[in-house]
């Protein structure tokens, strides 16, 4: 417990820990000292002088954001003198800002308006023409306002302190200073939209939502981000039925503060013309639309024939749908069709990981251990590009505690900014660069490892004998691609397994075919893809082979499909998803697109037509099964239903590893690239620039 | 970029100077150092800092755009700058400023076609006991008139 000190506030007895700056001391008393500059976790700036106050013995107003507390201080916040002081600091800010506010974008939800209204004077003495410079565009999706900013050095901290970029400076000084971009006039960064999110003016904004809406006409759905496995909280601005923004407007999320730039910008393929909105199905060798009665009845009657017959059925599944979505299709394959021919695109080895620690119930870390841990090691991946919220939890804990960081990766990366130490290593010999650690590793008092595809199969098991060799507690992360890839293998889409990492054999079946085989079988009767393009890289050897497709876009795969389900994506429907690190959180719907339907209701429908009973298919019915049948998955109701995340906890038994190394590989995904659904996102396509290649871009002088 | 033998050894010195991880509290001295040698701040000096004390060259825009005495032009051999604040404008500072450049025939931060002389209005020098002031490169001259102004443009113009 650290020291505690007497102070009085307002005229009441406080206790506050030594150090602790007035301005959070107060806040938790329920007092607000009102600020701009001042932002939790950055450095003070005390650069916007609006949360003065009075302090007994000191000659004039202190800035309360960056005063200690100190024994015997008596402090007021509430005085004429406070109150003048406030009033004139506002009529400084609002001496040459626009008052355009009723066109723009802050509007409604901008701290200056709000401090206005509050403490400001209602009135300006200022009579000059305020001085005026034209918009700025920076980048495709960030835009500057010079007269509305007010120079509180927000943005510049985030972009340097918090995600490590330092793109944003001050040039100039007294009353023509600017906020300025890294390239002269234009950003090269990593677009993430931090700085405008941060921004308490409306001199940031979004390229893609300046001037379309107001916010107070939107709904603000907060959903889980769909696009990679670190499952941060993007809340949609939704008017109309189309998605016109999104940003991180609660930091209610795992993310905290932080949302990159496919959670913020990355959600248009939504509203994409391209999408998939009408029953497809082969008629006469071409692809016609057709009703959803017919695509399914069509569907459910060649499952049942090729049922009867003994034929052969595959099923293809996500690495973007719901776990109970995943649940139910395995549920349609295995129970309905009694075939475990189910797989879907493995970005890492977790199985293994999971074996190797069978029996402990702690070993999983969580994207808060992140930011707590005293030490981690990073291996074989760009977390920077790949997992931009687990460096960016990495990077607060270093700025934060002085957590230390080691690296091991084939090439040049962001982390090594902060790395206690980084080492170079070949691919393949990366366990041999983390055993010259030992030494330093051996010392600490605690261990998160975070590790790629590149450790796989029997290397995971000598990472984890590492671990244990280490004689200190080590928590792990094995790295996946997609927003639930892990909820993907949780729910048992792998042939050799079932939900909860149970062996197939505890269901009576011999385990069946992986992608590779079924791509490769001839003898193939039915081929199920879910919102994956297998067949974009490769080709399906049975010609015959009846192919259907759930997908939104009509990529590689949905051209080979005998019939076309449109799927609805995950801003779209209900559900939960599991991150990379095992947390369980709830998607909420959104909107709706005309014509698609969620994959859960496609399963349910062609089971119900093809006669078979796998209970209800609405998702909370299917979450419920899930908890109760999942091992691991008896997580907490209400943090789920309250938007938290809970972590599940599949670490009580063997699982028998079928794990063929090579059906494990990493996408290798960047900041701007999303698999099928980067592909239809203008936004993420828009700002591909550099940087953006793996290994490479980390470390230069942006 | 590469730097005489004298100014690396300087700035060699200078960064032991700094505790480990501050090393970028060199950017000031550096750049004016490396201005009094190369005449301004050039594109390649700024890289050339940024790399050296491994920030971005946004870092040295902001401590260049900061600091008046940083230029990013090219100044004259002779940099004239006249103080124009309270001691020197009550003794004449500013019609010291206006002879000047009567007399060059230049205007504030500006330079003279043949690249001898520039000219530059600055704030406050700690001259004030001896206004109006003035300092060309590095040398400080006290009570200056017109006269004398003239009187040392000229031997200047001479040295040349």
């Amino acid at each position: 417990m650290a020291e505690l000190v007497t102070l009085t506030i307002d005229g009441a007895q406080v206790q506050a820990e030594k150090g602790a700056l007035l301005i959070d001391v107060c806040k938790a008393r329920g007092i607000e000292i009102p600020a701009f500059c001042y932002y939790e976790g950055l450095a003070l700036q005390a650069a916007c002088r609006m949360c003065l106050v009075e302090v007994e013995k000191m000659p004039k107003l202190q800035p309360g954001c960056t005063l200690p507390v100190a024994e015997g201080m008596v402090v007021k916040t509430d005085t004429p003198v406070i109150h003048e002081a406030r009033k004139s600091m506002l009529e400084f800010l609002l001496a040459n800002h626009p008052l355009d506010c009723p066109v723009c974008d802050k509007g409604g939800e901008c701290e200056l308006q709000d401090m206005t209204f509050r403490y400001g004077l209602g009135e300006s003495r200022f009579l000059e023409n305020k001085h005026h410079v034209d918009e700025q565009q920076w980048s495709p999706v960030v835009f500057f306002d010079r007269p509305r900013c007010i120079l509180c050095y927000r943005c510049v901290r985030i972009c340097d302190e918090g995600v490590g970029v330092d793109a944003l400076g001050v040039v100039q000084r007294g009353v023509v200073s600017a906020i300025a971009p890294s390239h002269g006039d234009h950003l090269e960064c990593d677009e993430c939209g931090m700085c405008i999110d941060i921004c308490p003016v409306g001199a940031l904004t979004s390229g893609m939502y300046r001037y379309k809406t107001r916010p107070w006409e939107m709904n603000h759905v907060g959903t889980i981000c769909t696009h990679c496995s670190n499952g941060c909280k993007t809340t949609l601005g939704v008017r109309g039925g189309q998605v016109i923004r999104a940003n991180n407007r609660d930091h209610s999320g795992i993310n905290g503060e932080f949302l990159c730039v496919k959670g913020r910008f990355g959600w248009d393929f939504v509203n994409s013309t391209e999408r998939a909105q009408s029953p497809m199905l082969r008629t006469n060798g071409r692809l016609e639309p057709v009703s959803w009665s017919r695509a399914l009845m069509t569907v459910a009657r060649k499952l049942n024939e090729v049922k009867q017959r003994g034929g052969r059925v595959g099923f293809i599944a996500s690495n973007h749908t719901s776990n109970e979505e995943n649940y139910y299709l395995q549920k349609l394959a295995r129970q309905g069709l009694r075939s475990n021919n189910i797989d879907h695109h493995r970005t890492g080895d977790v199985v293994t990981l999971i074996d190797a620690l069978a029996g402990r119930t702690d070993a999983l870390a969580t994207v808060a251990d992140l930011y707590a841990a005293k030490a981690s090691l990073v291996i074989a991946s760009d977390l920077a590009q790949q997992q931009p919220l687990l460096h960016f939890q990495l990077r607060a804990n270093w700025r934060h505690h002085r957590s230390r960081t080691y690296v091991v990766t084939p090439g040049p990366v962001r982390e090594r900014k902060f790395a206690v130490k980084s080492l170079h290593a070949e691919p393949g010999r990366e366990l041999d660069a983390v055993e010259s650690l030992r030494d330093d590793l051996s010392k600490e008092p605690e261990l998160v490892i975070l590790f790629g595809d590149a450790i796989q199969g029997d290397a995971v098991r000598r990472l984890v004998a590492f671990g244990d060799s280490l004689g200190i507690p080590v928590k792990y992360v094995c790295l996946l691609d997609y927003s639930n890839s892990r909820g993907a293998i949780d729910m048992g889409l792998a042939p050799g397994l079932l939900p909860g990492y149970r062996p197939v054999a505890e269901a009576g079946l011999e385990p069946g075919m992986t992608i590779a085989e079924m791509l490769a079988d001839a003898s193939l009767d039915v081929l199920w893809v879910v919102g994956a393009n297998p067949l974009r890289n490769a080709r399906l050897a049975a010609e015959n082979a009846f192919v259907v497709v759930n997908e939104m876009f009509l990529a590689e795969t949905a051209q080979r499909a005998d019939v076309i389900f449109p799927a609805a994506s995950a801003y779209e429907k209900e559900g939960t998803v599991t991150n990379v690190c095992g947390e369980v959180q709830s998607l909420k719907k959104a909107l709706k697109v005309m014509g698609a339907k969620t994959d859960l209701e496609i399963f349910g429908l062609v089971a119900a037509e093809m006669g078979i009973d796998l209970g209800p298919f609405q998702p909370g019915a299917v979450f419920e099964e899930i908890r109760r049948e999942v091992r691991g998955y008896n997580v907490s109701l209400p943090v789920i239903a309250t938007g938290g995340a809970a972590q599940s906890v599949p670490l009580n038994g063997r699982v028998p590893a079928l794990t063929r190394a090579e059906l494990i590989q990493s996408a290798r995904d960047t900041l701007f690239t999303s698999g099928t659904l980067g592909r239809y996102s203008k936004n993420l396509t828009s700002v591909l620039e550099h940087p953006g290649k793996l290994y490479a871009s980390g470390i230069e002088t942006p | 970029m590469t730097f005489s033998a004298e100014l690396e050894a300087r700035f060699a010195k200078m960064m032991q100077s700094y505790p480990p991880g501050r090393e970028r509290s060199a950017l000031v001295p550096m750049l004016l150092y490396a201005q009094d040698e190369i005449g301004h701040v050039s594109e390649a000096l700024i890289l050339e800092v940024a790399a050296r004390l491994n920030i971005s060259r946004l870092d040295v825009d902001e401590v260049i755009g900061y600091y008046s005495m940083l230029h990013k032009r090219p100044l004259g051999k002779y940099h004239v700058q006249v103080c124009t604040n309270i001691s020197c404008l009550l003794a004449g500072g500013e019609q010291l400023l206006e002879h000047a450049k009567k007399s060059l025939g230049i205007g504030h931060k500006e330079v003279t076609p043949d690249g001898q002389f520039s000219l530059e209005e600055v704030e406050c020098m700690g001259a004030c006991c001896w206004a109006p002031a003035l300092e060309i490169n590095y040398d400080f001259h006290h009570f200056v008139t017109p006269e004398k102004l003239d009187q040392l443009i000229a031997s200047l113009e001479k040295v040349q």
